[in-house]
């Protein structure tokens, strides 16, 4: 072909079969695998080997550059501003608990959505699986598996072969 | 919920189901009914507009309040609407945490909820402030006066609280919007709608990567909105608390306002989601059983609300300190009487009909019951700032309130500030999970073949 090809795709009636294709693959020796489903399915990280998200650390980041800045913020405003309130304390914890755990919260929430999207490419708004004649379903009933192109073992009639052998309702090529 | 009884009926397909729900926006098909609803709307929010206006020109004396009532409605609505608010949260965060999957048919529509019921919430301290045009003097900047925000005041606490539960709301819905709105971008046909819903779905493909990190992303966030929503609550009950007014310097107040706004909060999910299901024929997703465990929440908060209430009492009581007592029988007896008494009432008596099986499985008895109980919480409210403020320990501070017009202008169009996004928001975005749904139909037919 002269185009270049950015994969195989191939069509899967349920999580199961396509959970059961990714095995194969993965014993076929693929391993540039992507899967594509209207609904996370449970299991496919593991068979896939994909990396454990870190999106928790990004969480812990924003939650301690929030409480660091809400803390920050209080005690220098009250530093460069000593307001005597009836003898009360001019640093008291517990009355900046609330601000301080606001940001944390307001920090940790916004870095992790932030960091998740960035982490996934998006937005990005046009990509090559969209090109897929049946990849519409892929938002509603059906399941995907995408074997990349620049996959060591790729070869576009072997891999469409492998893939119908391993159930798919269809299989097609997608272009880059 | 036990194992073997599935919420959704299980012989639907999910791509029936994704079609049924994205064709809510793409074809709406109740568009007179919804046109007539937008009209009562619009004319809401142009009261509130004029309620405003009228306010910003003439100032916060055209209201009743006065020395010593000088908070009444705008903070009472404040209040209300904000505990409405919580509902959305706790229903979406709480209940996807725990697994109860019940809480896939309700999710979206309770969070888009307490986006504009949060909003409503926001307006009021901004109108109070009597010359709102120094809104910024909130927030710290290096002013050539010197001076700095005061950390140590609830005042101060209170706009850090709601502006953060407004954004991360704001966060955890979309990011529970995205797959959705790539779902209704792979159905739209006319060119407008797939722009809208292309853009708005940042090109989300439901990526066996994405998914992952998206999950993550989305069940760390329920479990920091969890906190929050009680965070928020409890902080706008120390504006009260913290003070020193005698029926407001209590203990008892956090957690009674944080219940206190579940309860009112999930009454309003009931009316939303019986007038959605008839309104869209949703019967297939917002089951009878939906409405029933709606039913059993709403009579479990109600009774921890009025634990809240028994409590008050009995704090009073038990102080033995001569105001505290004199503000508790100014409540019982005094001029605002009704307002407690009617909040007794509204709250507690149509409640226990819940108790029965049939009549929270019965949508408009369910829709009457939750209607009462907004009323009882907004006058609870209501009794909470005026019969606390018209007496307080000097004879010399003692005064009466009496709402005026533009009071009365003002909160009704509040409700129109509400509605009328939310009507917009149910033309544009699916209002049900749709992946959710798909996910627990799936889990349910799965059961089935091994069960």
């Amino acid at each position: 072909m002269a185009e270049q090809l950015y994969g195989a795709l191939a069509e899967f009636k349920s999580p199961e079969d396509l959970l059961a294709a990714a095995r194969k693959a993965r014993e076929a020796g693929y391993r540039n695998l992507d899967a594509f489903s209207p609904f996370p399915v449970d299991g496919l990280d593991r068979i896939l080997r994909f990396p454990r998200p870190t999106i928790s650390f990004i969480g812990l980041g924003g939650a301690i550059a929030g409480a660091s800045t809400a803390l920050a913020m209080q005690f220098f405003t009250n530093y460069d501003y000593p307001l005597n309130v009836g003898g009360r304390p001019i640093y008291p914890i517990s009355a900046f608990a609330v601000v301080t755990f606001e940001l944390t919260i307001l920090f940790s929430a916004l870095a992790m959505l932030f960091g998740m999207l960035w982490q996934n490419g998006l937005p990005r708004l046009s990509y090559p699986v969209f090109n897929g004649k049946r990849f519409h379903r892929a938002s509603k009933d059906r399941f995907f598996l995408c074997v990349g192109a620049d996959d060591a073992r790729f070869d576009a009639g072997e891999t469409l072969a492998f893939l119908s052998g391993a159930g798919a309702l269809s299989v097609e090529l997608v272009p880059e | 919920m036990s194992e073997h009884s599935d919420i959704l009926p299980t012989r639907q397909s999910m791509g029936g189901m994704t079609d049924q729900l994205t064709g809510i926006p793409l074809h709406f098909p109740a568009d007179r009914r919804w046109v007539i609803a937008m009209t009562v709307a619009s004319a809401m929010l142009l009261l509130l507009m004029v309620s405003v206006v009228a306010l910003f020109t003439r100032g916060v004396g055209i209201w009743g309040i006065n020395i010593p009532v000088n908070w009444a409605f705008a903070i009472h609505n404040y209040v209300w609407w904000l505990g409405i608010g919580h509902a959305g949260t706790l229903i979406s965060a709480l209940l996807l945490l725990t697994g109860s999957e019940w809480r896939n048919s309700l999710n979206r529509f309770a969070e888009t909820m307490t986006l504009f019921a949060v909003v409503c919430a926001g307006i009021y301290p901004f109108l109070h402030l009597g010359r709102p045009w120094y809104v910024y003097w909130m927030f710290p900047y290096p002013a050539t006066m010197g001076v700095w925000p005061q950390f140590r005041s609830p005042l101060e606490w209170d706009i850090w609280a709601v502006l953060t539960y407004l954004t991360v709301s704001l966060a955890f819905w979309y990011t529970g919007l995205i797959p959705d709105l790539a779902a209704a971008r792979d159905r739209a046909t006319r060119r407008g709608w797939q722009v809208f819903f292309g853009i708005t779905a940042l090109g989300w493909r439901g990526s066996a990567r994405h998914w992952q990190r998206w999950q993550q992303a989305y069940r760390l966030t329920a479990g920091l909105a969890v906190p929050l929503v009680v965070s928020v609550h409890s902080e706008v009950s120390l504006l009260f608390a913290a003070g020193q007014i005698p029926g407001w310097h209590s203990t008892i107040f956090p957690p009674y306002f944080v219940l206190g706004a579940a309860f009112s909060g999930f009454a309003v999910v009931s009316i939303i989601a019986v007038s959605l299901r008839s309104w869209f024929g949703l019967k297939n997703l917002v089951t009878d059983d939906h409405l029933d465990l709606l039913g059993k929440v709403l009579l479990a908060t109600g009774l921890m609300t009025g634990y809240g209430y028994v409590f008050e009492v009995f704090d009073a009581v038990y102080s033995g300190e001569a105001h505290e007592m004199q503000t508790l029988v100014d409540r019982f007896t005094g001029a605002y009487a009704w307002t407690y008494w009617g909040a007794v009432i509204f709250n507690f008596i149509p409640l226990q009909a819940l108790w029965w099986r049939a009549v929270r499985r019965s949508g408009w008895m369910l829709l009457l019951i939750s209607v009462s109980v907004v009323i009882g919480m907004w006058l609870e409210r209501y009794m909470i700032l005026v019969t606390s403020l018209y007496r307080d320990f000097l004879v010399s501070s003692w005064s009466h309130f009496t709402p005026s017009f533009w009071d009365w202008s003002t909160y009704f169009g509040t409700i129109g500030l509400f509605l009328v996004p939310f009507l917009i928001a149910v033309r544009l975005v699916p209002m049900i999970s749709i992946f959710e749904s798909k996910e627990l139909l799936h889990e349910e037919k799965e059961g089935q073949q091994h069960g």
